[in-house]
């Protein structure tokens, strides 16, 4: 591999850690939240209200349907809007948040969803309000959950990286493309490939350990 | 506080400051009502107003005293307010879908008392005692706790209202995440309290429970014994005017149950807690607790202290209840039973009280001389009293020896039920 190619590849590793982190913790910092809601408004949650929980849901099955090659293409106004282009590393940033929320969201409920009801209980007779339920108990209690879920998220951005090539954001993907595929640079495309797996075992191995140290469910 | 005077047939009837009808009594020319605490809800005042009006109508005493009877005969106003109860319950009612589950439970629990509540599953047990702290809403009737009424509260107001009610559950219900000292101490967060205030609280209680060495230990490398302990602990770190317990024992094993009810028997007398606990087990019942309500089907069928309960239950739930620890005619003996005539009689004789401790046996021997044997049965003691079952087999068929043998036990305020006869020795 000449030098040029491997300067290229190591921005492109760049271009997908910023791409895949930034959007994790997005979707992290949005989709937790929303698992929540979904979780507490949904029938005998501490906020019932059916209405709500269904608009939601409808709202993140909606996102969750359309493939992520059309959203990233049917996003370019808002990330426009957003960013100011619709095209490079930080455009991409854009869909893949808005396209990971709504997954990471459906995995921390099912998280949630595992806590246990008689904790739940057990924080309203004691006198908790909802506030200190979700503190105390439904974020404590499905952490381990909530970390794993992640982790499987992270994953998934990764892969979902690779089709931001389409609007010019760079990344592994779009080095595997261009080079590997296109201009049958075969080193290329291996290398690239081994660096995706590094990534991914990495990524899996620290969220491993960390749910490991988290989980005190015995 | 209301006044009224109250005139009716015969003349004035009362006077003075009125509350809560307590008693009433129709006597020649007037009534004689005596009146508790205060009529604090608009309801009982317009209520009150109406019972007045239909008595001051009344034309003859007889007349008059129909309708203070029929005012008695109404839970709502005879349940007693006294200062000393932890709880009162008026004809609570609450539907899920087409059962009750609760069907009109009117309850107190006294200061200091252990109240023990047994029942079948599915009799409404759980939800009478959700309903105590408000996790159960009643479709209708009154829940008093210290003398206020929290029907209707709202989420808001009984979160402070709660922090005065510990509870402890079946299946512990400790948050996994958190060490045990967390765990106890989290009532006192949930209160705002300072960090060191609430360490040294759960310190405190961790003693008490005798479990100060698993302070930084978290939940799922205790035994069930030892999680009931904290579960314990906690209920009580915020120093709550009544203990709830949901079966708290029903997921322990004999030894384990043992010991976190002598814990419970131990906080009720050192601190004096009001403690109510609901049981499908009579032995829960009869090993702490000092009054015993029998619920079925939504009904309190049955209430009284504990030993008497046990010495004379009246319903068929109860008696099936007690059969577990309470001697049985032992099932190859019931099998062989005749109803005419065999070679011995077959006696279930029930005694409590003085008549437990008395020689019984050797009196009825020496009175009524003839044969007889013990079979079964034995005497049993329930908060110091005694009470006993005893199975006896009267040898032959003499119907006056039979008759006198009976006749001396009911003397003896032994009650005495001729089960039938069998034909060969058994």
């Amino acid at each position: 591999m000449s030098p040029v190619l491997f300067e290229l590849l190591l921005r492109s590793i760049w271009e997908t850690v910023l791409m895949t982190a930034a959007s994790g913790l997005i979707s992290l910092v949005f989709g937790l939240p929303l698992g929540l809601a979904l979780i507490a408004t949904e029938r005998g949650g501490i906020a019932e209200n059916l209405w709500v929980n269904r608009a939601l849901g409808a709202v993140i099955n909606g996102f969750r349907s359309v493939p992520f090659i059309i959203l990233l293409v049917a996003l370019i106004p808002v990330t426009r809007l957003i960013v100011g282009t619709s095209i490079g590393t930080w455009a991409a940033i854009v869909p893949l948040s808005i396209a990971a929320t709504p997954y990471y969201a459906r995995i921390a409920e099912v998280s949630l969803r595992e806590v246990d009801r008689g904790l739940i209980e057990a924080a309203r007779a004691m006198g908790g309000n909802r506030w200190t339920i979700i503190r105390e108990v439904l974020v404590p209690e499905a952490l381990p959950g909530i970390v794993a879920g992640f982790t499987v998220t992270l994953v998934t951005l990764i892969g979902a990286s690779a089709m931001a090539g389409a609007i010019g954001a760079g990344g592994l993907g779009d080095l595997a493309i261009r080079y590997g595929y296109q201009r049958f640079e075969t080193s290329v495309m291996v290398a690239v490939v081994i660096v995706l797996i590094i990534l991914v075992c990495g990524i899996q191995w620290v969220g491993d350990r960390l749910v490991a140290r988290l989980d005190r469910r015995g | 506080m209301i006044g009224a005077w109250l005139s009716g047939a015969g003349g004035p009837l009362l006077s003075g400051p009125l509350s809560h009808l307590c008693t009433a009594k129709a006597i020649p020319g007037k009534v004689c009502a005596v009146f508790r605490t205060e009529l604090r809800k608009d309801k009982e005042i317009e209520r009150f107003a109406v019972f007045m009006k239909t008595v001051k109508r009344s034309k003859t005493d007889s007349e008059m005293n129909q309708h203070v009877t029929a005012e008695l005969a109404d839970p709502v106003n005879i349940a007693p307010a006294g200062q000393d109860d932890v709880v009162r319950l008026v004809d609570l009612k609450r539907r899920f879908g087409a059962t009750p589950a609760l069907d009109g439970v009117s309850l107190t629990v006294r200061k200091g008392e252990i109240l023990g509540i047994i029942g079948r599953s599915g009799a409404g047990k759980s939800t009478l005692i959700r309903c105590l702290n408000g996790l159960e809403r009643p479709d209708s009737g009154d829940v008093f706790i210290e003398g206020r009424e929290i029907g209707r509260l709202g989420e808001r107001e009984l979160q402070p209202l709660r922090r005065r009610i510990g509870m402890i559950f079946q299946h512990f219900n400790l948050l996994s995440a958190k060490t045990v000292e967390d765990n106890v101490a989290l009532p006192l967060k949930i209160e705002g309290r300072p960090k060191a205030e609430r360490l040294a609280r759960a310190a405190e209680l961790l003693d008490l429970v005798g479990l100060s060495e698993k302070a930084k230990a978290y939940p799922s490398s205790l035994s069930g014994g030892q999680k009931q302990r904290v579960g314990i602990a906690r209920a009580l770190a915020a120093r709550p005017a009544l203990l709830l317990s949901d079966e708290a024992t029903s997921a322990l094993d004999p030894e384990t149950t043992r010991s976190i009810l002598a814990l419970l028997k131990d906080i009720n007398r050192q601190l004096g807690l009001t403690i109510l606990l609901i049981t499908h087990e009579m032995e829960v019942i009869r090993s702490i607790a000092d009054r015993v309500a029998v619920i079925d089907a939504g009904r309190i069928v049955e209430q009284g202290p504990v030993w008497s309960v046990f010495a004379e239950p009246h319903s068929e739930i109860t008696r099936s209840l007690l059969g577990g620890i309470r001697p049985q005619l032992p099932a190859e003996i019931a099998g062989r039973l005749l109803p005419g005539a065999g070679a011995e009689l077959i006696l279930r004789v029930d005694v409590a009280g003085e008549a437990a401790r008395g020689p019984l046996l050797s009196d009825l021997a020496v009175a009524v001389p003839g044969p007889f044997r013990l079979v079964h049965g034995g005497i049993d003691h329930v908060q110091q009293q005694s009470v006993g079952t005893l199975f006896l087999a009267v040898v032959g068929n003499d119907a006056r020896h039979v008759a006198d043998v009976i006749a001396f036990l009911k003397a003896r305020e032994a009650r005495v039920e001729v089960l039938g006869h069998v034909a060969g020795s058994v």
